[in-house]
């Protein structure tokens, strides 16, 4: 029959279509190798990187690209966040007044372009950042430098010596904090004026390219896809040993797991709790836990009159799961924190005084004539593990009569209500920029005008929590110049914190990052502009 | 026929205006669509590019700077005005020219849907017209249930399996990615599509490399295209042979293969066409999906991640070019009809 004759070729079409494949996939795989010796592959979630600018940068790639394409004049140590090294600056005096820092610039430094760099080129770019004033601008902005003085407090007396002054006395350790941080990163200003445009003084330039003088420089940038680094030959700390280091863009953890069990990773960034504890087992992979600065925590905005009453606030401090959220949900990847400075800051305490108590927040609920309890709603960002958290959250205030309503949206959808005092709790994440103790005293124990129009919208104004008595006391630690008694001004003042804020504080991020067997030496450190592959090597005696 | 001539020039001339006007006001009307859906979207863009803790007058600049301190409507007059000449602005995620992005994530997404079509409709019209042939036996059953499964599995879980299975287990193929990373660059870009680059270089290193890349992604869309066009061959098949032609056919002792394959198959070619056009355009659109857990730098993830980081610019920029792929292959398929049709014939 015809027919027959049609299905039969058709069939054996089919089977020839596929059999035909098969044998490609494999030819192909046979010509597949391993990632080079002198290439250390990273897998990521690059796709929020938008710039390079170290004045404009402001998430966690672009930090940590700057971090190693840029020298500065100081680094922090990551061992211990309360010493400074020498940079770009050799050494540095501080006049009486704690006012003015002389910093003498390090001889027979060269940028990637051969240029050599100089004061010049430092005070260049720190008044670079303040002209441009973009997001990352406050940090320089902290010392009263504006458009108007940067010029006059910020200046190069020679090639060799800078001079840095602050608009009053600060504590010494955190003015090099701020000048330790990515964003007084040092230029080649000759190579980026070559390339601005208007008066945006190299910025649409530098969006995409780099202009440093760091261990390595950039080769490739695909956005949402990867970012290669090539090696400078001739930093002045002695070339890195990979020749290349790159960011893949790697969405999904999954994903990153297997490319990393395959060894067409070396590293991975984002791996989720599930792909953590399978990879616990795994011989030819190591997990190293660093702890990370960012904050979880709550915002009770006190422009609503139930979440103002001090008895609710305390409530809701007791009326978290810690041990169970820290168990069920964040599986290792966060940690008990109640306190606002995080753990390895000058300053840091580990006092956890609170925990799930039912009975207590019942009675202060009761003190605050609210027996019954009250609705309230809370807007979460649609991520893990915020949702989880809420979502553990809502369950336990159920029991003491709270209704929660959850309402979930994006990150910038739940940001611009945050900024605009529009919600009632917040459930947050707040990172310090830089490894000081100001950079969380400011966003939560600072407050200096609570007006709609106020200049400064860090955390304590967006709750509408007005403390003239705490923003004080934040501002003399601010000023102290004696390392130890600044220390402990941040005890005292993240103990009376603890008790009255509307800040229900919970945990501290850890970074988990997952290495193959033979690779050492990535440096991380608890901020992202402290992340360093100069010292990345790679053991060459694995055998695939 | 000089009389003829006239009327047929005219007639040519009155379809190809309206065509550009049907063309203009779609384009326009998608234009207005996304610039609204942009602004109302309640993100801040200007929030988006200075950062959490920006200054107040920061935040200002950034705003003014975007435009949003002016009017919706001048807003839009701009946004039009500078997209008739080509700029469709800048992106804020990544810094540079929206079109210069979208010339560097549609080839790839484009490789990818193209190579998954044709897998498509090469195991997809045949089993399509087996089924509907002997409708009611074993076969046809097996092909409905690859069907029904290709159709109902989530190709994210698709995708993942498919990595665990043939990369990480068997290792057959490549992983995540478009090419392994110390192949970039070998060949010079000249069409983005990578294997063709590689083919056009003749590196076969490269190509293997590209190929070995792809081959998983796209059996897995490949295979999603193959339930779709399968399932709706089939149906177009049976309603073709319950047509009275048929039976005509059958008693003009006509061969069965001549039969289904030459006359049935023909007839449901036409409305064939657009199912498969349709199919395509939404691979072209980028599966988001896919593309994520490929780590396939495309139009999908591109138009994707720019939304979750409103950045409208690149969206509005992306969405005009899915629309103008639509409208390319509608019209397209227009063409086809007149090639497969005969009453379409002028």
């Amino acid at each position: 029959m015809p027919f027959r004759i049609a299905r039969a070729l058709t069939v054996a079409g089919l089977l020839a279509v596929v059999a035909a494949l098969v044998p490609l996939g494999m030819m192909a795989a046979s010509a597949r190798a391993a990632t080079p010796a002198d290439m250390a592959v990273i897998a990521w979630q690059i796709d929020e990187l938008s710039t390079l600018d170290p004045a404009e940068v402001y998430e966690f790639a672009g930090a940590e690209i700057v971090a190693n394409v840029y020298d500065r004049l100081v680094y922090y140590d990551i061992d211990a966040p309360d010493t400074i090294h020498g940079g770009i600056a050799e050494r540095w005096d501080i006049s009486e007044d704690g006012r003015t820092f002389t910093f003498h610039i390090r001889e027979g430094i060269t940028f990637h372009s051969g240029n050599p760099v100089t004061a010049h080129d430092v005070a260049w770019s720190l008044q670079r950042v303040v002209r441009l004033n973009k997001g990352p601008a406050y940090i320089l902005g902290e010392f009263g430098l504006t458009a108007e003085t940067v010029d006059e407090q910020v200046r190069a007396v020679d090639d060799r010596t800078l001079v840095f002054e602050t608009d009053r006395r600060y504590a010494p350790s955190f003015v090099l904090n701020c000048l330790g941080s990515w964003v007084s990163s040092v230029l080649d200003s000759k190579t980026v004026m070559a390339h601005a445009e208007g008066d945006d003084l190299g910025n649409g330039w530098l969006k995409t390219q780099v202009a440093g003088s760091g261990p390595f420089t950039l080769g490739v940038w695909r956005p949402s896809e990867m970012v290669v680094l090539d090696r400078f030959e001739d930093y002045w700390r002695g070339a890195p040993a990979m020749k290349r280091v790159a960011l893949r863009h790697v969405p999904v953890s999954a994903s990153q797991r297997l490319m990393l069990e395959k060894g067409d990773a070396d590293i991975a960034r984002n791996l989720s709790p599930d792909d953590l504890t399978a990879l616990a087992e795994t011989a030819d992979v190591g997990l190293r836990s660093v702890p990370q600065g960012a904050i979880y925590y709550l915002g009770l905005n006190q422009k609503n009159p139930i979440l103002a009453k001090p008895e609710v606030r305390e409530a809701l401090k007791w009326l978290i799961d810690y041990d169970g959220i820290e168990r069920a949900i964040l599986q290792g990847t966060k940690v008990q924190h109640q306190s606002f400075l995080p753990a390895g800051f000058l300053g840091a305490i580990d006092d956890r005084p609170y925990t799930l108590d039912l009975d207590k927040a019942r009675a202060l609920l009761a003190e605050a004539g609210l027996p019954d309890g009250f609705a309230v709603t809370m807007d979460v960002r649609n991520t893990y593990p915020t949702v989880e958290i809420s979502q553990a959250i809502q369950a336990i205030w159920a029991q003491a009569g709270i209704v929660l309503e959850i309402i979930p949206g994006d990150n910038r959808q739940t940001l611009t209500k945050y900024r605009a005092r529009q919600h009632d709790i917040y459930i947050g994440r707040w990172a310090p920029d830089f490894l000081d103790p100001h950079a969380n005293a400011a966003g939560f124990a600072w407050n200096p005008d609570n007006g709609e129009d106020s200049p400064h919208r860090l955390l304590a104004w967006r709750n509408a929590w007005d403390i003239p008595e705490m923003t004080a006391r934040t501002e003399a630690a601010l000023a102290e110049p004696d390392v130890e008694t600044r220390g402990a001004m941040y005890e005292a003042l993240q103990r009376d914190h603890q008790a009255t804020s509307p800040f229900v504080l919970m945990f501290q991020d850890i970074a988990v990052v997952a290495e193959r067997a033979g690779v050492t030496g990535f440096e991380v450190g608890p901020n992202f502009d402290v992340v360093y592959y100069r010292n990345i090597v790679k053991d060459g005696g694995e055998d695939r | 026929m000089t009389d003829g001539a006239v009327p047929r020039v005219r007639r040519l001339a009155l379809g190809a205006g309206r065509l550009l006007i049907t063309v203009a006001v779609t384009v326009l009307g998608l234009l207005v669509v996304t610039f609204l859906i942009g602004r109302v979207v309640p993100v801040d863009p200007a929030l988006n590019l200075v950062g959490d803790r920006a200054t107040e007058a920061a935040y200002q600049a950034a705003r003014t700077q975007l435009g949003l301190d002016q009017p919706l409507w001048q807003q839009f007059l701009a946004y039009l005005g500078r997209a008739l000449q080509g700029d469709f602005g800048t992106s804020v995620l990544t810094g540079r020219p929206v079109l210069e992005d979208v010339a560097r994530v549609f080839p790839a997404t484009l490789e990818l849907a193209t190579l998954a079509t044709v897998l498509g409709v090469i195991l997809g019209v045949p089993a399509g017209v087996v089924a509907a042939a002997r409708q009611g036996t074993w076969i046809d059953q097996v092909i409905r249930v690859i069907g029904l499964v290709g159709y109902s599995v989530p190709v994210f879980w698709l995708g993942l399996m498919g990595l665990l299975v043939f990369y990480a287990r068997l290792e057959w193929v490549a992983g995540p990615g478009r090419i392994d990373i110390f192949y970039e660059g070998l060949v010079p870009p000249v069409t983005g599509v990578i294997l063709l680059d590689a083919a056009l270089a003749g590196d076969g290193t490269v190509f293997r490399n590209a190929l070995d890349h792809i081959i998983l992604p796209a059996a897995i869309l490949g295979y999603y295209s193959l339930a779709y066009i399968s399932r709706m061959t089939r149906s177009l098949m049976l309603d073709q042979l319950r047509q009275e032609y048929i039976v005509t056919a059958r008693v003009k002792g006509l061969s069965e293969r001549a039969v289904v394959w030459r006359h049935a198959l023909g007839n449901a070619a036409v409305p064939l066409v657009t199912v498969i056009a349709l199919s395509y355009a939404t691979l072209l659109e980028g599966s988001v999906l896919t593309e994520i857990v490929f780590s396939w730098p495309g139009l999908g993830s591109y138009i994707t991640t720019s939304l979750l980081n409103a950045d409208m610019t690149a969206v509005l920029g992306g969405t005009v070019v899915v629309g103008a792929v639509f409208i390319g292959l509608n019209m397209l398929s227009d063409a086809l009809y007149r090639v497969l049709d005969p009453r379409a014939r002028p």
